[in-house]
């Protein structure tokens, strides 16, 4: 009753900020009390809050990460780094260079980019300076950063964190602050050479991520947009009917049919031409197939694309990733700024998936809805960076948005259910003593690993117990432990024991480094 | 950004050598978390826009975000490394060309532990990392809290003066001594004895041994608190010696040369015998010093030793000669050997 006569009061200060009789009656409507009733019951409150004291004294300290952003704990951040590694050597081997930019951009770089979307973006307050926003994705700086320097050409990866604020009524469970995992190549070039590449890129890191089964669902937007013209689509219905399709890997064709036409107002005939389409998929054969098709080959728009359609595959095969890929008419995407072809990839086998692993941006340049089981996504934007150009200078781009966030989860839920222990740190030589009064011993012998390159490690402690030090061992995986002892410093040895097996051998100090060097590029 | 990669590499790799973990933490912290802990610094906070959620700041450091994520997890003990951007929002006329958003790469060790042993861990962290990126040579300055504080008692500062007469001694690296002590004295009110006393004591750089002369200096020793900085000063030397950076961790002058050995006399007369000696050094090899006087005091010889670096000195003596031995000197050690002279060489 008390929080319900405070959240009335609340909505009636954001309505006209003070009482009305037009605010009583809403609020009476909302909560059924008086205006006299709710004063009483906040000056209870009041009063209670008083009693106890207020928070003018001590300053009562909310101890948390801001909504929808986390920390990564050094687990988190060893299964990143290795998702990373194996993405970023993919794109190290296709040769291309790495570029970052600043996390927030003028908002006026960043305004009218981003359509219905732009209302979560991130301001910065306005302190005196310039006008400043978080950047919302990578491809609006990437273009930026063209046309500032005036790029024609460039083959460039960036991984970095964008920022949005997702309406958690509407998006649950979604981050505010998530990574994205660019790779665009940008430049005039011959025909789907480039845009093959891309595909090629996606398969390669998605089969060496283990991830499992996979597709890639390509489409053009000028077949879609030549789709909707010889089904009856008006011009001026083309986005709009294009992101109902869009949905049609979440909804059935009935209740998408339904939306395009109770909803979005299209004739029902239309609706059933799109209907026949949108089923389709296939690979060059499909391509072929529609561009002897009568109604289709009326639109020059979609036989351009069908024809680029059919030399994307060709390309393809050449890279040996037609296994995975698949043309189908139904993949729409956030359109605003593809100009042709259009990608998404997909986890075959998807299980119940974590509600904060169903937001990945993946790909999007202008994300909405977000298949659960997508992984990566992009296309071919040619007329961005001229929106940039002073002289509306164009350069052609093509990329693809890896969903780093949804593989990051995947990977920490394997990692959880295998018995498998993630390693939180890379030392090799845990550096111990048996009895007291070894510490500067071990401190010396630490060193000389370090200097050595060795990755070692000593407990903070002049006289730990040697359990303590192997438990710290078996706890972070540590795999390997120099043992000093009275009696071997007399001898001139030090006992390796190798942590998992417990089999020790005596090591001359001397040969030490060397014997250490040769296990551990064993392992 | 191959640079910088390479840069990266070499830090972390110092960093997973040493058995420290990886975080990260979000862009932005909830305004009230960094309210407070940058004091005057605080106007230079980047505030996001209040649009009707909580109220954020991009964060300053990785260090109230660190100590945010150890109170918030539980964590008591932990060795992290931390390589982010930060962002403050530098007055241009003030600090020009300087970056509002830039890298920083943190190391911190967490956790309740045996004295000393951890500080140690952490400058041989910095010796090796600044050594693998080769930037040339360094110096790792060294103090401590309680050192300073305890000083500034003894030498008559005001307990409510410590910390602004604290900042005024920090702009030694930028200031003269003059410059100084003119702002403590005509900008922060201390007299001029305080200040006097203070000048004594700021001018001082060594190693262990410096800690060893401060505890027994007769004001210093006055303090408890300074005692106990003093004993572990000479405590953390004692580790960094066993690290092997003590090179670097005084304050010692860079090092220009090469020399191994000095060759030296305790006594007059003995020029002849210091040249023979230093000549068959040079014939071995070893990279050798004899000073350009016929009668140098053993003092000003071995405070070149100090001065220049230079590792060993050979002394040689009246009675030594006799006996036909050669003391060898470790001067960071004061140890000394006696070897016959003949196998001083192999030595």
């Amino acid at each position: 009753m008390i929080n319900l006569g405070m959240a009335s009061l609340r909505l009636c200060a954001g309505l006209a900020g003070r009482w009305s009789g037009f605010c009583a009656r809403s609020l009476r409507t909302l909560s059924g009390m008086t205006v006299s009733q709710i004063d009483e019951e906040v000056a209870k409150l009041l009063q209670l809050k008083a009693q106890l004291g207020g928070d003018e004294g001590r300053h009562q300290f909310t101890l948390k990460t801001a909504k929808g952003t986390r920390d990564y704990n050094p687990k988190q951040m060893a299964i990143r780094e290795k998702v990373f590694n194996t993405i970023i050597s993919c794109f190290k081997r296709h040769g291309a260079e790495n570029i970052d930019t600043p996390v927030f951009e003028l908002k006026e770089t960043l305004t009218g980019k981003y359509g219905e979307d732009s209302k979560l973006i991130y301001d910065l307050k306005d302190q005196g300076g310039e006008l400043l926003s978080l950047r919302y994705d990578l491809t609006v700086p990437f273009a930026r950063y063209l046309a500032m320097n005036k790029v024609t050409n460039i083959k460039r990866y960036h991984i970095a964190k964008v920022y949005r604020r997702d309406n958690p009524a509407m998006t649950r469970g979604r981050y505010r602050e998530f990574y994205q995992c660019d790779f665009d190549i940008a430049g005039q070039y011959d025909p789907m050479i480039p845009d093959a590449e891309c595909l090629k890129i996606v398969h390669e890191i998605l089969s060496e991520l283990e991830l499992g089964d996979f597709r890639i669902k390509v489409n053009d937007r000028r077949i879609l947009d030549g789709m909707f013209a010889v089904c009856g689509v008006p011009d001026d219905k083309f986005r709009t009917i294009c992101s109902t399709v869009d949905k049609l890997d979440k909804m059935s064709w009935e209740d998408v049919r339904s939306e395009m036409v109770k909803e979005k107002g299209l004739s029902e005939e239309a609706a059933d031409q799109i209907g026949q389409y949108v089923s389709l998929q296939g690979g060059m054969d499909l391509a072929e197939r529609l561009l002897q098709d009568a109604k289709m080959s009326q639109s020059k728009q979609a036989c351009a694309g069908l024809t680029d359609m059919k030399q994307l595959f060709s390309y393809l095969q050449l890279f040996q990733v037609t296994d995975k890929v698949v043309f189908d008419l139904s993949l729409a995407r956030g359109l605003d700024y593809y100009t042709g072809v259009i990608y998404e990839a997909i986890l075959t086998q998807t299980g119940p998936v974590p509600v904060a692993a169903a937001q990945n941006g993946a790909g999007e340049k202008a994300e909405e809805g977000v298949s659960v089981g997508s992984v990566a996504g992009g296309g071919r934007y040619d007329g961005l960076v001229g929106m940039f150009d002073p002289k509306g200078r164009k350069v052609p781009c093509v990329g693809v948005s890896i969903g780093i966030e949804r593989v990051f989860s995947i990977m920490e839920q394997k990692a959880e259910a295998s018995a498998e222990k993630v390693r939180t740190t890379e030392t090799q030589v845990m550096v111990a003593s048996a009895q007291k009064n070894l510490l500067e011993e071990r401190l010396r012998l630490t060193a000389e690993l370090w200097n050595a390159g060795i990755k070692a490690e000593v407990m903070y402690k002049k006289n730990p117990k040697l359990l303590s030090q192997l438990q710290h061992c078996e706890d972070s995986g540590i795999p390997l432990v120099a043992i000093l002892g009275e009696q071997e410093l007399k001898d001139g040895v030090v006992k390796l024991r190798t942590v998992h097996s417990r089999e020790e051998i005596d090591v001359s100090r001397a040969e030490l480094v060397e014997e250490i060097k040769r296990r551990t590029s064993d392992i | 950004m191959a640079i910088r990669e390479k840069v990266f590499n070499t830090i972390i790799s110092c960093f997973k050598r040493h058995g420290a973990e990886n975080i990260d933490t979000p862009v932005f912290e909830l305004k009230e978390t960094l309210t407070g802990k940058y004091g005057e610094d605080s106007k230079l906070i980047y505030d996001l826009k209040d649009q009707g959620g909580e109220l954020l700041s991009l964060r300053y450091d990785l260090t109230v975000p660190f100590a945010r994520y150890l109170a918030m997890n539980k964590v008591t003990n932990i060795k992290r490394y931390h390589i982010a951007k930060v962002y403050r929002r530098d007055n241009p006329a003030m600090t020009r060309g300087r970056y509002r958003e830039f890298y920083q790469c943190d190391f911190d060790i967490a956790g309740q532990y045996d004295p000393m042993i951890p500080d140690a861990e952490c400058l041989k962290i910095v010796h090796e990392i600044l050594s693998e990126l080769e930037l040339g040579d360094f110096r790792i300055k060294v103090n401590d809290r309680r050192i300073l504080d305890g000083m500034f008692a003894v030498c008559g500062v005001p307990d409510d003066k410590f910390r602004t007469i604290c900042s005024t001694v920090d702009k030694l690296d930028k200031m003269s001594w003059e410059d100084v002590r003119s702002e403590m004295v005509k900008e922060k009110g201390l007299s001029e004895e305080a200040a006097d006393q203070i000048g004594q004591y700021v001018s001082l750089q060594g190693g262990m041994d410096l800690a060893e002369r401060l505890l027994q200096d007769a004001k210093m020793s006055q303090s408890k608190q300074a005692c106990a900085g003093l004993t572990d000063m000479k405590q953390l030397f004692s580790y960094l010696q066993l690290f092997q950076v003590t090179d670097k961790a005084s304050a010692e002058k860079v090092r220009t040369t090469e020399t191994q050995v000095m060759v030296a006399s305790a006594q007059k007369n003995l020029l002849e015998e210091r040249l023979r000696l230093t000549a068959e050094l040079w014939n071995a090899g070893i990279k050798a010093e004899v000073m350009y006087k016929k009668n140098p005091k053993l003092l000003s010889q071995l405070q070149h030793c100090e001065d220049s670096g230079i590792p060993l000195v050979a002394i040689l003596g009246e009675q030594e000669l006799k006996d036909g031995v050669v003391k060898l000197r470790t001067v960071h050690s004061r140890e000394e050997v006696r070897f016959s002279y003949t196998a001083s060489l192999s030595v």
